[in-house]
């Protein structure tokens, strides 16, 4: 593995919804603007682990979690540090597209807006901004003569690159991905794939995904998780995509990955 | 060998007895429906035909006196409208306000739970009870005497019930994914609320707000109770003014002994109904255009 820069390090890592415990013992490296992929079976705990990135775990009531996170050696997890400081830094894309129903103009504009990052600055600042934004989405052409349309009226792979380009409005660090494509069809897929490699080279990406091809296709890293016989997630197998692939360590990883068990 | 539709004999005589009984289930809906459609058909022609001779301009100009030929609703109708007007801006921000922090920020309790049994519950409790808290509370220990101040305050709490669960519902509509979207922006719980729950909650908010509004405006004991009068011949001028309403005014019609008064309290009738009318198509009309498809 070459001498990345880590921007985040996970240390042990331990979550509970009530007695049960999602996520066990997890203890990672994420190198800086790469692509990080998870993947895994169903039920292991990939969407959770990926939710302990922008403490968004927390909204569930009943959830507990143990372990750090360090964010350039900080700890995202410490008493004094507010979580919305946190997800400030942490951008989301969720699985199933979920833009406001308010003009696509202003689903950009709002998180810019709520975080004070236009202060004090003339309107025309603001649309430069939403314009850079829909630029790095790639959604610009498709869009610039129709700001003021409402989100909801574009079609799936559309609104999937307007929360993209929404999430990335703010200039976080980090954008963590729950499965951004499983709710799209191929082509627009690929679009979105296309556009994970081209924002890597600014933004450090943490993928979930069900797809190995696409795992394998786009990311720099990827994480094997699995589950033990208490149903509690763990990490078994961490590496270079390539090397993940083709000459994985663990049996469980090789197993997973030709298809024996999913 | 090409196989019949139908099946054999002992199939085909129990499904005529299903079908039959299919008919005859629709036919007691049809006939149960009828009754209630019927009922409500016959009084509202003989209110209609009581009352719509005496609809004259007459009706919302005078105010009432010992002759029908000169009786009006004039200051009925001042007291209902102010009555809405006051109540709508006491019960709506403390209505809205509980149901967001109900839904937004409160832990899940058992204070909580026991606030929220409670609160369905009031929603039921006799009118009249009200008055007599109103009577209590607005009138002699707060002072206001029988104002409409005293009324609308009382006429609050009674809608205050409706109104918190009308916007909980309308709260509790907006999906989870658009607020998992703000806050993953950053957004604190009051900047996602303001921004992206308040304003899709808003036209259910408005919804049951009307609705609301209509149970108020036909309540008669609780404004009794709190002494609201039945003869008022002068216009109201503000919130610390005595008052009356439509309906007592077509209860206190209808106790008088002459036939004409009769006639009377069925226009009154007319007008209380129009408004109901008039409210709840509202009600219907601004959900129907300001609601978000999502």
């Amino acid at each position: 593995m070459e001498n990345n820069h880590f921007v985040l390090s996970v240390h042990n890592l331990n979550v509970w919804y009530g007695d049960f415990r999602a996520l066990k013992e997890v203890n990672v490296n994420i190198p800086e603007k790469k692509i990080t992929a998870i993947i895994g079976p169903s039920g292991c705990g990939k969407s959770t682990f990926l939710r302990c990135f922008n403490r968004m775990n927390e909204l569930v009531p009943s959830c507990k979690t143990e372990g750090e996170i360090l964010l350039h050696n900080q700890n995202i997890y410490s008493e004094d540090i507010n979580p919305v400081i946190v997800r400030r830094r942490v951008g989301m894309v969720f699985q199933k597209p979920n833009p406001f129903p308010k003009s696509i103009y202003e689903n950009v504009a709002w998180g810019i807006k709520i975080n004070g990052l236009n202060n004090g600055s003339s309107k025309s600042f603001l649309d430069d901004l939403v314009e850079h934004s829909l630029r790095q989405a790639a959604l610009w052409d498709e869009v610039k003569d129709k700001l003021h349309q409402s989100g909801l009226s574009l079609s799936g792979g559309q609104q999937q690159r307007l929360c993209i380009a929404r999430a990335i409005a703010i200039r976080p660090e980090i954008i963590l991905m729950d499965e951004p494509a499983s709710a799209l069809d191929p082509i627009a897929t690929l679009k979105i794939e296309e556009l994970m490699r081209e924002i890597s080279r600014e933004y450090t990406i943490i993928v979930v995904t069900h797809n190995m091809q696409q795992a394998a296709r786009v990311s720099d890293f990827t994480a094997f998780f699995t589950m033990d016989e208490d149903r509690a997630g763990f990490l078994m197998e961490y590496g270079d995509t390539t090397q993940i692939f083709t000459n994985p360590k663990e049996k469980l990883t090789e197993d997973y990955i030709t298809g024996r068990f999913g | 060998m090409k196989e019949s539709l139908l099946e054999n004999k002992t199939f085909l005589t129990q499904l005529e007895s299903r079908m039959a009984k299919t008919r005859w289930f629709e036919l007691i809906s049809l006939m149960a429906v009828t009754m209630g459609i019927l009922i409500l058909a016959v009084l509202l022609i003989d209110v209609l035909v009581d009352g719509l001779p005496w609809l004259r301009p007459h009706l919302f100009t005078e105010f009432p006196s010992r002759f029908p030929k000169n009786a009006g609703l004039r200051s009925a109708l001042q007291g209902t409208l102010w009555m809405i007007g006051l109540t709508a801006l006491i019960s709506l921000p403390i209505g809205v306000g509980s149901a967001i922090y109900l839904e937004e920020y409160a832990p899940d309790t058992k204070l909580t739970r026991f606030i929220e049994i409670n609160i369905a519950n009031l929603a039921g409790v006799p009118s009249i009870i009200y008055g007599l808290l109103g009577l209590g509370l607005f009138v002699r220990a707060m002072g206001l005497g029988r104002s409409v101040m005293a009324g609308s305050l009382t006429m609050a709490l009674l809608v205050l019930p409706i109104i918190i669960v009308a916007a909980r519902e309308a709260i509790r509509a907006v999906p989870r994914s658009v607020r998992l979207a703000a806050l993953a922006l950053g957004a604190t719980q009051w900047q996602m609320v303001r921004s992206h729950v308040l304003p899709y909650a808003m036209p259910g908010i408005l919804t049951g707000t009307i609705l609301a509004m209509s149970r108020a405006i036909g309540e008669t004991a609780p404004l009794i109770t709190i002494g609201a009068l039945t003869y008022i011949a002068f216009d109201l001028r503000g919130p610390m003014d005595i008052f009356t309403v439509l309906p007592i005014q077509i209860f206190n019609w209808v106790s008088l002994p002459q036939k004409d008064f009769q006639y009377l309290a069925a226009a009154g009738i007319i007008i209380l109904l129009a408004l109901l009318l008039i409210m709840n198509s509202l009600a219907i009309f601004l959900r129907n255009r300001l609601q978000i498809r999502w």
